[in-house]
């Protein structure tokens, strides 16, 4: 189970990348958030925003039309 | 870090930095920049945004954006089940431009994309800095107190001294 759960689902580019950043702050060093998003170009733009932020993209999945993104917050 | 008179001065030594001048202010053309500013400012980048001629009324309190088809072939709205093109004569008929930004307004918030009014808000919120040109505040006579808070008045030189230790500059 991750630390807290943000849904995404139904928000464009680039508010699932903004509301992550934003409830990441809520979660505590070394915790985990889940992202639930229905924009397919979250898909590439979480792994960028994981990379160049330097947070864990721990997983990365896709169940129906809605992505799963589980991040760890080590930034 | 943006003080009172307009000058700018960087955030951590190795932090990335990035500025945009934002010289369109057509509800269509307010997007790039204010996307690209809030995505930037949540990856950490320390980013500026310095609003000259038809880009300053997005500094504006009260927002009143609008978009034009006129002499815009690539403004291909999605109509019936294709896309279609206004031609110039039908696009000068007084009222298409209200009808055009109704669309455009009910795709926006129909497809989940943020409001402008939201993103200069997360933007604000995120430290982005944001410069009016006090050359187009006089050319076109807008008082500082119709911006928001928040915004520094500056110009060429203003920005040119952030644009030179930024890692990205771009004009919009």
């Amino acid at each position: 189970m991750a630390d807290k759960t943000l849904d995404a689902k139904g928000l464009n580019c680039p508010l699932p990348i903004l509301r992550t950043k934003k409830m990441l702050n809520e979660v505590p060093a070394g915790g985990t958030l889940e992202v639930l998003a229905t924009d397919p170009g979250s898909v590439a733009d979480m792994a960028s925003f994981c990379r160049t932020t330097g947070n864990e993209l721990m997983e990365s999945t896709k169940d129906g039309d809605v992505f799963r993104f589980l991040i760890k917050h080590t930034a | 870090m943006t003080e009172g008179n307009g000058t700018v001065t960087n955030g951590a030594p190795n932090q990335k930095s990035m500025t945009i001048i934002v010289t369109k202010g057509t509800l269509d053309w307010a997007y790039p920049p204010f996307i690209l500013a809030t995505t930037a400012a949540a990856m950490g980048v320390n980013t500026t945004m310095f609003f000259t001629f038809y880009g300053l009324p997005l500094l504006l309190k009260k927002l009143d954006l609008k978009i034009s088809p006129l002499g815009n072939p690539a403004m291909k709205m999605p109509m019936m089940g294709m896309h279609m093109a206004m031609p110039n004569w039908v696009a000068t008929i007084p009222g298409v431009d209200s009808g055009a930004t109704g669309m455009m307004k009910d795709m926006i918030k129909k497809k989940g994309v943020a409001s402008i009014d939201e993103l200069r808000d997360m933007a604000l919120e995120a430290e982005v800095k944001m410069i009016a040109c006090q050359m187009t505040m006089d050319l076109f006579e807008y008082k500082k107190e119709d911006m928001i808070e928040g915004m520094t008045l500056g110009g060429a030189a203003t920005y040119l001294e952030q644009a030179l230790k930024s890692d990205v500059n771009l004009f919009v």
